[in-house]
């Protein structure tokens, strides 16, 4: 009886999952076992699958020595770490000053996830708009407080800059309105206590609020680690990468490759490699944030 | 009387701290607003930053451009793929949470794993796979005498059907959005108690009744914020869509950049554009912002 129970069981729990895995399969799965796959081999664009040419390591010794691969991986890492200290450093701040609860917080915080919900592509065309050299909203304004009109988006380093801009923009809120949340969780009686015990804004802050805050900010940074690494639809529309190869980051570095120079063998070689830095990425992810973790049985 | 003043002059600092932040996250979102109104000749001369005759020319343009077909397309995808998500996920999470079975556990670290596959990982198999679905479906009408004679129903414009770039979309931003939907509706599915399903079982209720009758209806908030996010995404998504669509199929955020490609960037078009493909996000945010923070804080701040 017991079994027999047991056994229906099973059998409508798969039921139930058979969906969710069909879709899995067919639209993650099978593709990235694709890819996979065609790291080893060589395709051009608009080839049948079956024309691939199997070619062994070729693809991976080629990335090992390509400038290309080797500076994306540059910028990303450069673009990541600048944007997350940034992000981490101003919306920390914000956080605690603004931390005391008081009247129409919930309308300033609607405002202030409005850049996370538009569409990044329609983020791109605004910020390639604010910051375009003649007609920019950007140089006017500086040109009012006498700074010369720049190129920013037609110069390296300011178009670096400039995306980098755009990514605090969109990213400080989110960053802002997690470390809010924590704050305003932390225990009450801790406070209380060091309050009583004679700590200073600054103990308060530093030696009691930001380490209570720790696994906070470690799970936001990766988190938002993860999103850079992913994301490329903003760089996409402002600078495509270039000038050069100043803002080209992995992903669109992929992209370029699978699609501007039609090697979508060589394209799958680099994104096993993104995919692998993804996977380190998730797990340090849960490691550390495990939404399953607060079930005994899992 | 001292810390009274002291308190009303850090109010009055907090205020004006966050009316300067919401005019920084505003503002550049309402100067695409106000640029859509201008004429391209006000926004190639500097003086007229704030001033301007307003003008529906852009968006009259815009909408005679096709944006009428992008929007159609862009509500098909993201209202399909929501749909589809959410049934699927709350079926998945059902089983997840409540059900007792061999594998649970590693199905439940795969969906939390998948969350991070980048776009442009999936966009080169995604473009491989759909053109290979093309050329074998075509392939099988060639090579099946009785359906190659065909004329009607045209087996072609049949397989045409199967490749449109809306299907792979639909079912893509489905898989794409699954994993959050599923772990977001796990979450709701703790807090509802056991016992109603329990009782339901013993008054012989099949389990999935259980799931259509009890469970479904009482996971109507979690589901409402698993919706938001999802059509998000998909409402949003630039890439995958640029790659799998064509001239027809387009959705709006690949849409607008072709105005981008013609000679003299059209500002004003582009931000009439970008306005209307904001107008949705916008809307859900001011409806339901209590829900959207909730869930992205919902991985960081326990509680």
């Amino acid at each position: 009886m017991n079994s027999s129970f047991k056994i229906r069981q099973m059998r409508i729990a798969y039921l139930f999952l058979l969906p969710a895995i069909i879709i899995f399969l067919l639209g993650l799965v099978v593709p990235l076992i694709n890819t996979f796959e065609l790291s080893f081999n060589r395709l051009s664009m608009g080839s049948r699958w079956s024309d691939r040419d199997y070619v062994g390591l070729q693809n991976y010794e080629r990335m090992v020595e390509d400038d290309h691969v080797r500076s994306s991986v540059g910028v990303t890492l450069r673009f990541a770490a600048i944007v997350l200290v940034a992000e981490l450093v101003i919306g920390m701040g914000l956080a605690l000053l603004l931390e005391k609860p008081i009247k129409g917080a919930a309308v300033f915080r609607t405002i202030f996830i409005l850049p996370l919900m538009v569409s990044p592509v329609a983020v791109g065309l605004i910020w390639r708009y604010l910051l375009d050299g003649r007609i920019g909203l950007v140089n006017h304004y500086l040109g009012l407080v006498g700074i010369p009109a720049q190129t920013w988006l037609g110069n390296p380093d300011l178009a670096f800059f400039s995306i980098v801009i755009t990514d605090i923009w969109q990213w400080t809120p989110f960053i802002f309105i997690i470390l809010l949340a924590g704050l305003q969780a932390l225990p009450s009686e801790v406070l209380e206590a060091s309050r009583i015990d004679g700590a200073n804004w600054w103990q308060m802050t530093f030696l009691i609020k930001v380490p209570m805050l720790r696994s906070i900010l470690l799970v936001t940074v990766l988190m938002r680690l993860i999103d850079v690494f992913r994301a490329l639809e903003v760089i996409f529309i402002m600078t495509f990468g270039g000038p050069g190869r100043s803002t080209q980051v992995m992903s669109l570095h992929i992209y370029k490759t699978a699609f501007t120079s039609q090697t979508l063998g060589y394209a799958s070689t680099i994104a096993v490699v993104l995919m692998f830095i993804m996977l380190v990425l998730s797990l340090f992810l849960l490691l550390f944030s495990n939404p399953l973790k607060e079930r005994a049985d899992f | 009387m001292n810390s009274i003043k002291a308190v009303n002059r850090s109010t009055v600092l907090q205020y004006a701290v966050l009316i300067v932040l919401a005019l920084i996250a505003l503002g550049p979102i309402i100067v695409m607003f106000i640029t859509s109104f201008k004429t391209q000749v006000d926004i190639m001369s500097s003086e007229s930053m704030w001033v301007f005759q307003p003008t529906f020319d852009n968006y009259t343009h815009v909408f005679e451009n096709k944006f009428d077909l992008f929007l159609r397309n862009s509500i098909i995808v993201s209202l399909a793929s929501t749909v589809l998500s959410l049934l699927v996920a709350g079926m998945a999470a059902y089983a997840l949470s409540r059900l007792e079975f061999p594998g649970r556990s590693p199905i439940a670290y795969f969906t939390l794993i998948i969350r991070m596959v980048p776009p442009a990982v999936l966009a080169i198999p995604i473009f491989i796979l759909w053109l290979n679905w093309e050329l074998f479906l075509f392939d099988l009408i060639d090579a099946t005498p009785f359906l190659y004679e065909m004329e009607n129903p045209d087996p072609y414009l049949f397989a045409e059907g199967l490749v449109d770039g809306r299907i792979g979309l639909t079912l893509f931003y489905t898989a794409l959005n699954l994993p959050f939907a599923i772990w977001l509706l796990i979450g709701f599915l703790r807090q509802i108690p056991t016992e109603i399903e329990e009782a339901a079982i013993v008054d012989g209720c099949s389990q999935w009744q259980v799931f259509t009758r009890i469970i479904f209806p009482l996971m109507r908030p979690g589901l409402a914020v698993a919706a938001i996010f999802t059509f998000r995404i998909s409402w949003n998504e630039f890439l995958l869509a640029l790659v799998l669509t064509d001239r027809n199929t387009r959705t709006l955020p690949v849409g607008i950049t072709l105005f981008l490609t013609e000679q003299g960037v059209q500002w004003g078009r582009i931000m009439a554009m970008g306005t209307l493909i904001v107008i949705p996000p916008l809307v859900l945010t001011f409806v339901a912002a209590r829900q959207i923070i909730a869930g992205m804080t919902a991985g960081a701040v326990k509680g």
